[in-house]
């Protein structure tokens, strides 16, 4: 058979190569079919920089919580518990900040100390006593939900003070001359650019397009099956113009929101993790065979326990991020939002059985929800609707997932 | 003699291979017909195209059953017409009892509801038949994996069976379960059962086939009948690996150099039961290029022996002290092994050797990643040059390093495992049924891999259940019972007889 692959002609091994990343290329496509869809339904309303702006922010909570709950999944866990500590922390907040006026960064390390211990406290369940996540999880979800409810006496508690509101709400300033944001904007024929805005968008296009390149140039050193070339071109093309597109709006409004780059260092900072390190590289291990990866000397426990830990620190920082964008803490937030966050991980191409799931799946899966509920909010599709066209969209990423599997095997 | 079963020509393509190349298979009525080859000659599609797995149409082609031509198009229709396949894997399901299984999808019941009483008066009958006296409701899982096996079978019986397929049946059974489960073969062709067994192991074949068909490369090469004699070991051996297997163990000059691992005083508590020891005083050396064989039925407490002293991985409070080149190393965690230069192959490398979904680059460099990382950061580079070097050293036959295990045969996957321990760089190996499943060529292959290793000065300790293979490879062989060593044999006194009545001896005083 390997002779077979060798030699078989180019168009052979194209759909061989499709066949084995359609789940990736996928992903992609289904992210742009659904936004041109509504780009189209909605007038263009879509794309317009203030509501592509609202749009990262609504969703950035869900994308911070996805990282970690694609790490717990690809661990072989599953976390239900952290809708309920992100508002937990939340309230915490609230009551550090507006009702005992601790000061803000203070206040803020508190609070993610504390997810840390949350994550510490069910995981220590989870990964030394063998107890399923599932249950442990559950029953952390109910008590978290009643902590807030306890904490915040079944009140809502705002409003934060400015400082605290910027961490969702504000946006970073520009550093260049004005007169050279006003030039690009007459060149554009924009009110006005953010130069940063733009700037970064190309950085980042030139990079992803560098690492790319590097990555190639790499296998074909080791003789690794690589993309065809055609393919290559055209994925990072569709990537490269969707980062600057994206970049531009943003610049052609407020300029780059704080959350995004929050969002954008978390992601890179947890896509290097799991895909360059060793610690990446066990926790995948533990996930596809957990007692092989015991029998090859990779200390199991500690890599759950600190799969918890690390999503109870994400679940505060979502929370916190969630409180200053709403500007007040109350007892539901958070409410069912973990289902959001691990359907995200699943249409991100997460699998149930642990060990397979890759970062930027759980960010464009959790991007993907967001479009979703973000057009049809615009197009005045009920609620009632729109749950269940999410609810289908997950059970179809998950049947693509398996009738792929299937048809490999 | 009347033909049951006569396939002709069948051809099976998938895409880009051809599995099965016009292969014909004649199975007289009320006979044992073997059927042998390499792994990836085509014995497993045969047989799928013969249950109906592979619907008619998916091959060319003809199957012709007790007489008239048969088109299967499920499973469902070849075991109507009573052809029944046990396969390596078995599928009973542990937490039901064995009355439960044996109907499985074939219950007793009148409207829906169950006739216990009929159901248990028909299991004891039906084990009664197959030798298993334990109660229709003792739990399976309380079984070994040779009772199992047995129930296996009379599932098989308790459904209209005219054609008994056994699928590698006595791979991981022990000599004594297999030897067993023959006998039950033999009683069973006497009652007039036509079975077809598929093995690797060339004596047991020879015990029971009447004839022998020999595949090869997806073709059929020979077909022998033992009635006129031509069924020889070396015969088959010649046909499956299509040249002459001089020796079946590849020679080694015997060189024992310093101690390297000394074992003393080794006891190990039952994990769940505190009370019972499971290795009783175990005591143990191994030298520098030495290999020692540690023999003993299933169940004798070898795997639990090597995993206990492997980072106390079968659990259970441990005693005793474990010396490398003289001096006592911790062992109490896997890293501690790693460290103090143990490996351990596992017996069972599905479940406990290899992450199956992931590439064999990643499994390969699995117990020894600091060695391709920097500061916890992995030079994937680096990574795949080491998997590479292995894949050719090993002759592990992938088409690339990044395939996922899981596609790789038996045989190539043992090689993933013994790769991934051999780069964690080790002083002394524990090879737990290092040859299990695997067919001849890589058998051979491994032995040559073991006698390299001695050759580099590294010690093996080698667990096996193939007395054979254990007489023809090591040094030294100690006995185990019952969870203690029973005692030690040299290369030159050991034989199967006297290994044998070192374990029987023992089991009559106690």
């Amino acid at each position: 058979m390997a002779e077979a692959t060798e030699t078989a002609p180019t168009g052979q091994r194209m759909r061989d190569y499709l066949s084995n990343h359609l789940r990736e290329y996928g992903l992609l496509v289904a992210l742009i079919v659904v936004m041109v869809f509504f780009q189209i339904t909605t007038n263009g309303t879509l794309l317009r920089p203030v509501n592509l702006t609202n749009l990262l922010l609504q969703n950035s909570y869900i994308v911070i919580m996805a990282l970690g709950m694609l790490i717990v999944i690809v661990a072989g866990h599953i976390d239900l518990s952290v809708g309920s500590v992100m508002g937990f922390v939340g309230a915490l907040a609230a009551v550090l900040i507006v009702s005992m006026g601790v000061p803000i960064l203070v206040a803020c390390a508190i609070c993610i100390v504390m997810g840390g211990l949350i994550g510490a406290a069910q995981g220590y369940w989870i990964a030394y006593w063998r107890i399923p996540s599932f249950i442990v999880t559950l029953a952390g979800m109910l008590v978290f939900r009643g902590l807030s409810l306890w904490l915040l006496q079944g009140q809502s508690l705002g409003p934060f003070p400015r400082e605290f509101q910027v961490i969702s709400t504000g946006f970073i300033a520009d550093p260049f001359p004005a007169g050279l944001g006003q030039a690009l904007a007459g060149l554009f024929g924009e009110r006005n650019i953010n130069v940063l805005a733009l700037l970064t968008g190309v950085v980042a296009a030139a990079l992803i397009v560098w690492l790319g390149v590097k990555k190639r140039v790499a296998n074909r050193v080791y003789n690794v099956p690589e993309e065809p070339f055609a393919f290559f071109v055209l994925r990072n093309a569709v990537v490269v113009v969707a980062l600057v597109f994206v970049t531009y709006k943003l610049a052609s409004f407020r300029g780059l929101p704080n959350v995004l780059l929050t969002m954008g260092i978390l992601t890179i900072l947890y896509a290097f993790i799991t895909e360059k390190t060793v610690l990446g590289r066990q926790l995948y291990a533990v996930g596809g065979n957990q007692k092989a990866a015991k029998l090859s000397g990779i200390k199991t426990e500690r890599l759950t326990f600190m799969a918890f830990v690390n999503m109870g620190v994400l679940a505060a920082i979502a929370g916190l991020v969630f409180a200053a964008r709403l500007n007040t803490a109350t007892p539901r937030a958070g409410f069912a939002l973990e289902l959001d966050v691990i359907a995200a991980a699943f249409i991100g191409g997460a699998s149930m059985s642990g060990g397979v799931g890759r970062i930027v799946g759980a960010v464009v899966g959790a991007l993907l929800m967001g479009v979703l509920n973000n057009g049809m909010s615009i197009m005045g599709i009920g609620i009632d609707y729109q749950q269940m066209i999410k609810g289908l969209v997950l059970l179809a990423a998950v049947i693509f997932d398996v009738y792929n599997k299937s048809k490999k095997a | 003699m009347t033909l049951l079963l006569e396939m002709r020509g069948i051809t099976k393509t998938f895409p880009g291979v051809r599995a099965l190349d016009n292969v014909n298979l004649r199975v007289a009525e009320g006979e044992i017909h073997a059927v042998v080859g390499e792994n990836g000659a085509g014995k497993s599609t045969l047989m799928k195209v013969l249950s109906g797995v592979y619907p008619a149409g998916s091959y060319e082609g003809e199957i012709h059953f007790a007489g008239e031509l048969a088109e299967f198009q499920t499973i469902r229709d070849s075991e109507a017409k009573g052809i029944i396949i046990i396969h390596q894997e078995l599928a009973l399901v542990p937490l039901l009892s064995i009355a439960e299984n044996l109907f499985l999808g074939n219950e007793i019941a009148r409207r829906g509801i169950i006739q216990w009483n009929e159901v248990n008066r028909q299991a004891r009958r039906l084990l009664a038949k197959v030798g298993v006296s334990d109660q229709p409701e003792t739990r399976v899982e309380k079984l070994g994996v040779g009772k199992q096996q047995l129930v296996e079978i009379a599932k098989a019986l308790a459904k209209n069976v005219r054609l008994l397929i056994l699928d590698e049946p006595t791979a991981a059974l022990s000599e004594s379960d297999s030897a067993a489960l023959l006998d039950l073969m033999l009683e069973l062709k006497a009652q007039g059962m036509t079975q077809i067994i598929i093995s690797h192991k060339l004596n047991e074949v020879r015990r029971v086939a009447d004839s022998l068909t020999v595949l090869r490369d997806g073709g059929t090469v020979s077909t022998m009948s033992a009635r006129s004699g031509e069924i020889t070991e070396d015969r088959i051996v010649r046909d499956m690996v299509g040249r002459d297997m001089a020796q079946r163990y590849p020679p080694r000059t015997r060189q024992a150099g310093k101690s390297l691992l000394e074992v003393r005083n080794w006891n190990v508590r039952h994990p769940d039961f505190p009370d019972r020891l499971s290795i009783r005083d175990v005591s143990f050396d191994v030298r520098e290029g030495e290999v020692v064989g540690i023999a003993g039925l299933m169940g004798a407490g070898r795997t639990e022996l090597a995993m206990s002293l492997f980072g106390r991985s079968y659990g259970g409070d441990t005693t005793g002290t474990v010396l490398m080149r003289g001096e006592e190393v911790p062992v109490a965690t896997v890293s501690d092994a790693i460290k103090a230069g143990l490996a351990y192959v596992t017996e069972d490398r599905k479940a406990l050797g290899l992450i199956l979904e992931e590439p064999v680059q990643r499994n390969i460099t699995l117990a020894n990643l600091s060695a391709v990382a920097e500061r916890g950061l992995l030079n994937e580079g680096r990574e795949t040059q080491v998997a590479e070097r292995y894949r050719r050293s090993m002759k592990i036959r992938t088409p690339s390093v990044m395939q996922k295990v899981v596609n790789l045969s038996g045989g190539n996957q043992q090689k993933v495992v013994l790769s991934k321990w051999l780069f964690a760089q080790p002083d002394v190996l524990i090879l737990d049924e290092p040859t299990r499943g695997i067919d001849v060529g890589a058998k051979f292959e491994i032995y040559g891999l073991i006698n390299e290793l001695s050759a580099q000065g590294k010690g093996v300790v080698m667990i096996s259940s193939e007395m054979p293979e254990l007489l023809g490879m090591c040094d030294r062989i100690y006995v185990m019972n019952e969870g203690a060593f029973m005692g030690c044999l040299s290369a030159e006194e050991a034989s199967q007889e006297r290994i044998m009545s070192m374990i029987v001896s023992n089991m009559e005083t106690v």
